[in-house]
Order: structure tokens, then C-alpha cells, then sequence
């Protein structure tokens, strides 16, 4: 079984997000950048499948600026076995996103697409989704359990009422949770082999597909800041102030 | 993990390894490779990224870099900001005088020189490494030293990951591994927990006075562009440090309307009710700066102990299979409040004697002797004498200086000795007298939680914690009587605290450790000693960006 996994890099979770103060976007100079979190579980899952024998490969792509290479290899660095970068300083939508996966796809006949079920950055939570409708495969989202079959896979989604569980046909694009598994440290030799495995760097006019944007982009704000609450004395005094002050009831 | 559990762990062999990516450790790499390109040379650093654990001022003397590499201006170093105007002042609560630039040493001069974010030039360095061959690899610390059977340094262990508190392997365990030098360089910048254990180890002090810390503080602030002066520099002294306390302020205009404004304290202050982190808060309210500061953003902020003694406590930098450099040592120029250049430079004479050593077989006792030959040893001869006169205070120092810089440029025929370590100059709580701060006002002033925020700091959850301490009961049993536990005021990361437990009618000493910003302070001035500091798992720590 093949798998591909896509992986974005984005500005670390760590990092304190700070807008510009054109407010043309947020200020990414010198900012750590690493792997999208609920990209690092696609990751493992699908190290975890090649661990156990039920994958034979793992392909890993990313897409958009050269620096991409470095969350490629940190990929390879825990264990997928090559990479592919499709090389972009635009700025690509979802749907774009899915249109260059789906050509990808359709070049390396993977069994199952694994992602994450969202970017930490925009928080789009599109990608897989369109990727599954633009294939025409069944789609498994935001999973948090994955079992492997003959021909199809069984999984575990955190829905609003529960748990749901469900068998889908391969092939199938999955996007995963966070609570799918713990991601693995890469071990300092690994990340040296992974600098010698393969890359492959494909501009994007190469691929001929449409990127251009359907968003208008306005502006990027900086949240409101949250004002502290008070104590109140007493119910009436709770009641009056939600009456006449926060004007809620 | 227990050391009797027997674990696996992979060695690989290079001919230098280098700990630490900062400053000394880069140049020591990048050196190395100029010297002769078929050596192989790895670095390690414990920030995620290259880059991720520097702060520092910073006013950048490009000395050292125009002869590692002349060109990088063309290769697109980041220093854009020259200096071009310099104040000096002496500040009172109210007002404050400046200084008649005649009349400073040449040392505190700044013509030429450039603002800078050292972080960023670590990252550009790391590059034009990588591009020589040299092999980085940011988030693994280097948690022990190992030695051969004869004693002499064989290379260092990378720390363990995927531990729990309780020292047990989770899941993820992933074992840290060994990498094996001919030579090991070590380049963790100062109070470095391996560098303190070699000084300790091959006595590398013992001709030497105590080493002398101070604790800087750096905030970046975006300013009202009508207030900004891009490439002005202004230095303070006096006001809010009573005249005993050895320190000052830094403010530079730099690029993107941006100042980088800051304060270094000297840790060998007496009144265990000082707070540095309040001093420097309380500083930003001089009209002086708070009219500059008005309807401007923090961005930033950070702290990080530096290196004061020295070359009185500079301890020999050489041992069997291994250099220290840079500020593991103690290179900085106090006068100049610089460190960059000599860590710089310390790191390419490193490299020069590796190479003698790896490749025409001299010993590496050699570094001395090319360290003596070299501007920096002169130039922190002529710097010697200012920091061991502020012990007379701040108005006798300031004179001694003129006299000592001015008239004979560092040249008296006598030098002044520390006399005591940090940690032994505290005074007794109950001689002391309490130190009354202001409020933060959530403007120009903030408290330490918002701080600590801005540093993206974080640490895996659930690890061994870092802060060690020697004897557990110290801090209540001691400490806290004697001292009023200083440890809640010098940590500028709000790490420690004493909280009573109702339910064992006892107060308990907390380390909240995941907040650190491995800055050494308190290993170097909790009164007894009793806080190691050792490597959290790699990548740990905060996030610093343009600092």
C-alpha cells in the first residue's frame, strides 16, 4: 500500500502571532516555522502503517517557498520515504491546494491521502475535503482512530454527538486529529539520512493548473483585546448590570 | 533515567564537534571549514532553531566579522542599521544629564558600528555554515560531557527525549546518542551547565578571580515613527539603581521604526529585595524614555545572563580534547558592554589551533598562546580595571574610569580583582531593606506572566524538570528565612514562588519550570548554590525572533 501525505509549513504554535501594522498580514521576518500539528499526526500514522508492514511507502508533499524542503525533511527525518515540493511563492487557496494534490495523486497512485484536518495558520479546514469531492474518493474526517483492511479502512471520527465509527472504501483521503497518535521525536541520525533521501522540486506553472485566488483579501486585524471581568455583590446587582450595561437581557 | 538502565545509544564521529549555535560556536565552524574544507564539523544547539535562544543588545563591531568574512555585506549579512548619534546619560528620578561625548572613553564609542538583532546574524551565520558543509542540527542539547577512560574529553551525549517527570521513558522515548570529537568545542555562552562542569573538573579557575554575572534584560518596542531616530544609541547610568548597584540601561533605534531597549544588573548585588526585572520596568518610567515609549507596542522581550569578570576570571580555555569559547569562557568586554566580536574571534582562534592540532599534531595548549597574540586579549586588557571599581560605588567608578580609560587607556600598571562570587554577596534579609516597586500599569510597564508570554516559551509537558535543586528543604528551611528567598525576584521568568498548602500547614517552594527562559540566573546567584540548572529536552525554551 502507497501513501501520500501532505504536510504545510506554518508559523510554530509557540510563536506569539504579531499583525503588521499595515495590516497586510501577519509578521512572519525571522519567525520559527515548522510542521502544521495535525499534519505531524498524518505523518506518524502513516510511518506507523509502513512500522507495522500494511504501507510499503511514504510519499510526502508540500507545497509553496523553497524553505518547504525543511518541513519535507523533517518528515523523512521520522521516517517517509521521499519527498515532493511544488514550488510557489504565491499565496495558494484550498481549492488550489486540492487541484495540485489531485494531480499528484493521480501521478503516484496512492491507496489513501492522509492530511490534517486543518492549518493552524488560516484554519481553512477545506483541503481534504475538496481533495476527496475533486477525486471523486470517499472522504474520512478529522480522525482520531485509523484501522486498515483489504479494501477498505475502518475509522473513528470525534463528532458533536460522539464517537462515529465508520468503514470506507480505499482508495480514500483521511484528514486527522490530533488525538490520533503522538507524533515521534526524529533521532539526531535519521535527521542526517533523511538529508540524502530523495526531493524532487517541481515548479508550479510546470503542473498547469488554475491557482488563481476566489478570496478577496480586505485586511488582517488584531483580535479585540478581552476585557477582565468584575465581581458582582449579589444576583440584583448581576441583573442590572447584564440589563443596563451589557444590554443582554 | 536511572544510569544502571542499559540503553542502546548510538555514536557517531566527527572530527570537531561544536555545542552551541551562537556567535563563538558558528564562527568556530564556519573557521574550521575555511581552514581546510575536508574536516568534518558538527554543531549542536539546543534552541529548536538557530537563532531561537540569542539575546542580546546589540551594538554590533564588525571587527571580527570583516576577517571571517570579508564580504558579507555583498552576502547579505543582516546589518543595516549604522550607528549615528550616541548619548550618554546620568539619570536622576526627575531629570538627567548628558554626558559631553569628549569626554567618554574610546571604548564606549559606537562610530561604525551597527544595530543589530544578534539572533538574526546567528541565523545568517548558521547559513553561510551550512553552505561550508558544516552540519547544524538545532533542538538537541547537549546534556553530559563524555569523557575517554584517561579522563580527557571524548565528545557529549545529546539529551534524552520522550522522558517522564518521574524520570521513566513514555512512548516517544527516543535515546539521546553520542557524538565523539577529536576535538570538542564547547560554545553554550555563559554560566554554559557543561562549561561549569569542566572549569570545575580540570580546575581551569584556578589562577583566576571569581567570575562576575550581571542579568540583561531586552524588550523591542514599535514606536510612534515622529519619536524614532533610526541608528541613535543612548547609554544610562544612575537612576532606578541605588549607587551600590552596579548596571545600566541600553536604548537603540533600529530599523522598522523599532527600538531595542534594555538593562544589565550586575548579580553581585547585595539587597536580596532588589528585583532586576522591577528596576528595569521601573526604568522604562523615566520621562526620559516613557515620552519615547508613549502610544508605542511592546513586541518583545527576553532576558539572558552575560559575562562581567573579565579577563580576571577568565578561566584557561583549554583541556584535554577540548576548547571553550566565547562567553562559556568569559570573553565579553564589560566597558564596551560587548560580546559579539570577541566571542567571534575567540571562536576563529579556536579554530586556528584545532587545526594546527588535528592537522600538524601541536597541542591544544597552543590557544593561549594565539589567544595572547591576538587584539582580543589586548582589548580586554585595557577593559580589565572599570568593572572591579564599581565596588566603591557609582560617582568613585565613574572617575576611577575617566582616569583609568581616558588619560591611560586601560594601561595602569595594576589590576583590580574580584573579590567575591555572585552568590556570596547577598545580605541578610532582616540588614536589608524592602524595595518598595510601582504597579504595573499594562502600558510601559508589564508583570512578569505577559512577559514570559512574548518569549513563545515552551517546554514538552511532563519531562524531568530542569531547575535542580541540591537539597530540596533549602529553600524553606533556609532561604526563605534568611534571604526572603530571592530567588522569587531574580528570576525574570517568574519560575519560582512559595505557595502555602493549607492541607500540610507548609510552605512549599514551587519551580514552575516549564516557564524558563534559560537565562542562568538562578544558578549563579542563589546563595548557596543549590539551583543546577541542566538541559531540558532539545527544542525547549523560548522562541526568541529579531532579538
Amino acid at each position: 500500500m502507497k501513501l501520500l501525505v501532505a504536510v504545510k509549513r506554518v508559523i510554530d504554535y509557540n510563536v506569539q502571532i504579531r499583525v503588521k501594522s499595515d495590516q497586510t498580514g501577519v509578521d512572519m521576518d525571522n519567525v520559527k516555522m515548522s510542521m502544521n500539528p495535525p499534519d505531524e499526526n498524518a505523518v506518524e500514522e502513516a510511518i506507523k502503517l509502513k512500522d507495522s508492514g500494511v504501507a510499503t511507502e511514504v510519499v510526502v508533499v508540500s507545497i509553496g517557498h523553497e524553505k518547504c524542503q525543511d518541513t519535507i525533511r523533517s518528515a523523512m527525518a521520522m521516517g517517509a520515504d521521499r519527498g515532493i515540493l511544488i514550488k510557489t511563492e504565491d499565496l495558494i487557496e484550498p481549492l488550489a491546494v486540492a487541484k495540485i494534490l489531485k494531480a499528484i495523486v493521480e501521478k503516484e497512485q496512492p491507496d489513501m491521502v492522509l492530511l490534517g484536518k486543518q492549518a493552524i495558520d488560516d484554519d481553512s479546514n477545506q483541503t481534504g475535503q475538496m481533495l476527496s469531492a475533486l477525486l471523486n474518493w470517499p472522504q474520512g474526517c478529522f480522525i482520531s482512530k485509523l484501522g486498515v483492511n483489504d479494501k477498505t479502512i475502518t475509522i473513528t471520527r470525534e463528532i458533536d454527538e460522539g464517537l462515529e465509527h465508520l468503514e470506507i472504501q480505499l482508495p480514500a483521503v483521511v484528514t486527522c486529529d490530533l488525538r490520533l497518535n503522538e507524533p515521534r521525536f526524529a533521532s539526531l541520525p535519521n535527521i542526517m539520512k533523511a538529508k540524502k533521501k530523495p526531493l524532487d522540486v517541481i515548479a508550479i506553472e510546470n503542473l498547469e493548473i488554475d491557482i488563481s485566488p476566489r478570496v478577496k483579501f480586505l485586511k488582517v486585524e488584531e483580535a479585540p483585546v478581552r476585557k477582565g471581568g468584575t465581581m458582582v455583590a449579589d444576583v440584583k446587582e448581576l441583573i442590572q448590570k447584564l440589563k443596563y450595561e451589557a444590554k443582554v437581557i | 533515567m536511572s544510569e544502571n538502565q542499559k540503553i542502546q545509544r548510538e555514536e557517531m564521529q566527527y572530527d570537531v564537534v561544536i555545542v552551541g549555535a551562537g556567535p563563538a560556536g558558528l564562527s568556530t565552524a564556519i573557521k574550521l571549514k575555511q581552514l581546510n574544507y575536508e574536516t568534518s564539523v558538527c554543531v549542536i544547539e539546543k534552541a529548536a532553531e538557530v537563532g531561537g535562544h540569542i539575546l542580546s543588545g546589540n551594538v554590533f563591531e564588525t571587527k571580527a566579522l570583516d576577517e571571517l568574512i570579508p564580504l558579507w555585506k555583498e552576502k547579505g549579512a543582516p546589518l543595516k542599521t549604522k550607528v549615528n548619534s550616541e548619548e550618554f546619560l546620568f539619570l536622576k528620578k526627575k531629570n538627567s544629564w548628558n554626558i559631553p561625548t569628549w569626554l567618554l572613553p574610546k571604548s564606549l564609542k559606537n562610530h561604525g558600528n551597527y544595530i543589530i538583532s544578534l539572533a538574526n546574524l546567528c541565523r545568517w551565520l548558521g547559513g553561510q555554515a551550512e553552505t561550508l558543509g558544516v552540519e547544524i542540527f538545532p533542538g538537541f542539547a547537549a546534556s553530559k560531557v563524555v569523557y575517554n577512560e584517561d579522563h580527557t574529553v571524548a565528545g557529549i551525549q545529546t539529551g534524552d527525549m520522550g522522558v517522564n517527570k518521574e524520570g521513566n521513558p513514555k512512548d516517544t522515548f527516543e535515546p539521546g546518542i553520542i557524538l565523539k570529537g577529536k576535538v570538542t568545542v564547547f560554545a553554550e555562552g555563559c554560566r554554559g551547565h557543561l562549561g561549569k562542569e569542566l572549569i570545575e573538573k580540570f580546575h581551569l579557575d584556578k589562577n583566576t578571580s571569581p567570575q562576575q554575572y550581571g542579568i540583561g534584560f531586552k524588550e523591542i518596542w514599535e514606536i510612534d515613527p515622529s519619536f524614532h531616530q533610526e541608528g541613535k544609541v543612548i547609554h544610562s547610568v544612575g537612576w532606578p539603581l541605588d549607587p551600590k548597584t552596579y548596571g545600566g540601561s541600553f536604548c537603540y533605534h533600529a530599523e522598522n521604526n523599532q527600538i531595542f531597549i534594555g538593562y544589565v544588573i550586575g548579580l553581585d548585588y547585595q539587597n536580596p529585595y532588589l528585583s532586576p526585572y522591577d528596576e528595569f520596568q521601573k526604568f522604562k518610567t523615566h520621562p526620559k524614555m516613557s515620552s519615547l515609549l508613549k502610544g508605542g507596542k511592546r513586541i518583545s522581550y527576553g532576558a539572558r545572563a552575560l559575562i562581567e569578570g573579565g579577563l580576571q576570571s577568565l578561566p584557561q580555555m583549554y583541556m584535554p580534547g577540548a576548547l571553550l569559547v566565547g562567553c562559556d569562557a568569559g570573553t565579553l568586554n564589560m566597558p564596551k558592554i560587548k560580546g559579539s566580536h570577541t566571542a567571534m574571534k575567540s571562536g576563529m582562534i579556536a579554530a586556528e589551533t584545532i587545526q594546527q592540532h588535528l592537522y600538524e599534531k601541536k597541542d591544544l595548549s597552543n590557544y593561549e598562546k594565539l589567544f595572547k597574540d591576538s587584539w582580543i586579549y589586548k582589548e580586554l586588557y585595557e577593559a580589565r580595571n572599570v568593572k572591579p571599581s564599581f565596588r566603591w560605588g557609582l560617582i568613585p567608578a565613574l572617575i576611577f574610569t575617566g582616569i583609568d580609560q581616558l588619560i591611560f587607556q586601560g594601561k595602569l600598571p595594576f589590576t583590580l580583582k574580584h573579590k567575591y562570587a555572585d552568590h556570596e554577596t547577598l545580605h541578610l534579609a532582616k540588614d536589608s531593606k524592602k524595595i518598595d516597586y510601582p504597579k504595573y500599569d499594562g502600558v510601559i510597564t508589564f508583570d512578569k506572566p505577559s512577559s514570559v508570554y512574548l518569549t513563545g516559551t515552551s517546554h514538552a509537558e511532563n519531562q524531568v524538570v530542569h531547575l535542580q535543586l541540591q537539597d530540596p528543604d533549602l529553600p524553606i528551611n533556609y532561604t526563605l528565612e534568611k534571604y526572603d528567598e530571592p530567588a522569587l525576584r531574580y528570576c525574570p521568568a517568574g519560575v519560582y514562588d512559595i505557595q502555602y498548602n493549607k492541607e500540610t500547614k507548609k510552605s512549599e517552594f514551587i519551580i514552575n519550570s516549564q516557564n524558563c527562559i534559560h537565562c542562568k540566573t538562578c544558578d549563579i546567584k542563589e546563595p548557596s548554590q543549590n539551583i543546577n540548572w541542566i538541559t531540558p529536552e532539545g527544542g525547549g525554551g523560548p522562541n526568541y525572533a529579531n532579538t
